[in-house]
């Protein structure tokens, strides 16, 4: 059976290109770059041509690039950096719908170091106001911590709005863009975002390797101390396939931008239409017009996410769901929560991710598919609409 | 993914006995839409023998939760309500070879509707009426009494395996303490030894209790709180109501109501059966 692959906002497939880049790197090309003889200095020059890459994607300067291995890790590399070079200030500012990476940092260091954290709320559409978060942003806070595109719905912040009311009360600003980066433009050039978190392995890269942006002339403290690596900035001998890796990703991406964006985007869209036209009672969760242009989030009411997934699954159909059942936390989705998405359809939301790789007839095929799949769900379940107005109470 | 059996898959894509039963004579209904799972059970008992002659389901709910319902049809197909009745939701998970342990709650909502089901046709109150025992958890609308047979059945020891088979506790967690009483309550009635709620306590002057309190509090809770950043004050005892302050962090941590009913239930335990915490701001 063939499988098609419709959760790239989990992970997505390396690219030939980069894979054929790393190879060389394992039994080949494998010094270490902090060496002094040849064999490992020539190691260092792939890593600066990389850094270049990876720049040039995001419109920073070399010297702005830090490697990390991973999304994770740049979020708290940023995040706690600003808290221990700005002692005085005691707060920080985040929404309620970040990803983990974010979410339960701000929360431990809320319960266990005794930081004041402002969640700022979303509306139904997913969105934030911006006005809420000028009013959170104090001479106390450190850090505003905003993803720029949030990874259950797509839905795009403001982000580079919200960093000029973070640089005018002298807070740093961090965005986790994990999802963001190669998929919508990005010039860091041109705003006042002090830290980017990115992270490889979303942009067809291996896992294990990710960058932070820091701006040019932010103050800053590392979180893994050790050797002279990074400028400094992050001790522990470089992943070299994994930064090559990521390089030749970047470059990839900048190539590949304007004409995959719009395939893309086309192929999510006639995904939509496709599901919308076919299913009764479903709806999309978050904001169509500000949403990353290969995220489909679509709820159908009266059934449940894991059960879909698996009948997915059975016809090679990889997605993902917010419903409790698949993450195994008995609640379902953080962001869908916060969003209110009603709790008719919050159970059956579906998240469609696609990338590059996925082709038309695919698209196809799942909207051929999965009619069938919720009609024979449906046909189980106790509710419906008719009986929705009188079986349930509960908010 | 899970790993499910083979079995589970089995009645997951090929569920037996599906859609409303024509000619049902008892109904049982559990779960709901909000809480992401629930279960219609139907029956067709036959008066004069009490012999389930038929069973169906409509389930809305995960892959385990819909392979549980269609797994329940097959087992009480021809038994009389009586050896019905003997069915544990063990039963419905052995059936089919097995559930994840974060899935068991799915085979004890099977065996709730069963309950439900079988309540109705002997004619006692409506299912949303029969809800027994105090809220425990109300993320899910759990009550200690559910908590209680889940715990005895299947000899549950801690509060995640709670969650597992009942999903009380797997909400805000606010719950937590007092599924933590419930086991051990219910350990120690299984060991024989009387309950702690009947524990005969000695009566204690308002000073002896004061004593003790403080003392529990410098030596017991004192000091974890310390470590968060935090710190407690006795206020006062009125009666049986001990009045105390939260002070640094504390104060303003979003948990402090879990940090009161944690030291309600210290005090509880090692001072006085009745002692009620109260915060006062002070």
């Amino acid at each position: 059976m063939k499988t098609i692959y419709m959760d790239n906002n989990a992970t997505t497939c390396v690219a030939d290109e980069v894979f054929q880049a790393i190879i060389p790197f394992f039994k080949e090309f494998y010094g270490n770059p902090s060496s002094i003889h040849f064999f490992g200095g020539s190691v260092g020059r792939e890593i600066v041509k990389s850094r270049e890459s990876l720049a040039a994607l995001i419109g920073a300067s070399p010297q702005e690039i830090v490697f990390t291995s991973g999304g994770t890790e740049s979020d708290s590399t940023a995040i706690l950096s600003a808290l221990n070079t700005m002692p005085d200030r005691r707060e920080i500012v985040t929404t309620r719908v970040e990803h983990p990476a974010v979410l339960n940092l701000c929360k431990y260091l809320s319960r266990f170091k005794g930081y004041t954290v402002k969640w700022i709320s979303v509306d139904k559409r997913g969105m934030i106001d911006v006005e809420e978060v000028r009013k959170s942003v104090t001479e106390n806070t450190a850090i505003v911590s905003i993803m720029w595109a949030n990874n259950e719905t797509g839905v795009l912040f403001p982000v580079e709005r919200i960093a000029d009311i973070a640089a005018e009360r002298g807070a740093l600003m961090h965005t986790d863009a994990v999802q963001a980066v190669g998929k919508v433009p990005i010039n860091l050039s041109k705003n006042n975002v002090s830290f980017l978190s990115l992270s490889g392995h979303k942009l067809h890269a291996p896992k294990g390797i990710g960058a932070l942006y820091i701006r040019k002339g932010t103050r800053f403290s590392p979180f893994i101390i050790g050797g002279h690596q990074e400028f400094n900035r992050r001790g522990g001998t470089e992943n070299v396939p994994g930064i090559v890796g990521l390089g030749e990703a970047a470059k990839l991406a900048m190539k590949n931008f304007d004409e995959e964006n719009i395939r893309v985007k086309g192929m999510r869209d006639h995904l939509q239409k496709g599901l919308l036209d076919r299913v009764s009672q479903a709806r999309i969760n978050g904001c169509e017009e500000f949403r990353l242009p290969n995220t489909l989030n679509i709820g159908f009411e009266f059934v449940e996410g894991e059960a879909i997934l698996m009948r997915l699954d059975e016809k090679g159909i990889c997605a993902s769901s917010g419903s409790a059942c698949t993450s195994g936390s008995l609640e379902p989705s953080h962001v869908l929560r916060a969003m209110g998405v009603p709790f008719t359809s919050v159970h059956g939301s579906i998240r469609f991710s696609l990338s590059r790789y996925n082709t038309e007839d695919e698209v196809e095929f799942v909207i051929e598919k999965t009619p069938q799949i919720i009609e024979t769900l449906r046909a189980m379940s106790p509710f419906s609409l008719e009986t929705i107005n009188t079986a349930c109470t509960v908010q | 993914m899970w790993e499910y059996t083979e079995k589970v898959k089995d009645h997951f894509f090929q569920p037996r006995n599906v859609g409303v039963l024509e000619g049902a004579n008892a109904v049982g209904e559990v779960g709901s839409l909000a809480c992401g799972d629930a279960l219609k059970l139907y029956l067709k008992i036959d008066p004069e023998t009490e012999k389930i002659l038929d069973a169906s389901f409509q389930t809305f709910g995960c892959g385990s939760a819909i392979a549980s319902s269609s797994a329940l049809t097959e087992i009480l197909k021809g038994k009389t309500v009586e050896d019905a009745l003997k069915i544990t939701n063990q039963d419905i998970a052995d059936y089919l070879g097995g559930l994840p342990k974060e899935k068991m709650h799915c085979s004890v909502m099977g065996r709730d509707a069963l309950h439900a089901a079988i309540g109705c046709y002997r004619g006692d109150s409506a299912p949303e009426d029969a809800i027994e025992g105090e809220l425990v958890c109300e993320c899910f609308g759990v009550t200690d009494d559910a908590i209680r047979s889940a715990v005895r059945e299947n000899n549950l020891s801690s509060v995640q395996e709670v969650t597992d088979y009942t999903k009380a506790g797997g909400g805000c967690g606010l719950c937590h303490e007092k599924i933590e009483r419930i086991i051990s309550e219910v350990q120690e009635q299984k060991r024989g030894g009387e309950s702690v709620s009947s524990r005969v306590h000695r009566p204690m002057t308002n000073i002896q209790k004061i004593s003790k309190i403080q003392d529990v509090l410098d030596k017991e809770i004192r000091p974890s709180l310390q470590q968060d950043g935090g710190d407690i004050e006795l206020i006062d005892l009125d009666g049986d109501v001990v009045k105390i302050a939260l002070r640094g962090l504390c104060s303003s941590c979003p948990s402090s109501a879990l940090t009161k009913a944690g030291i309600e239930t210290k005090l509880r335990e090692l001072v006085y059966p009745t002692l009620t915490v109260q915060e006062v701001s002070v």
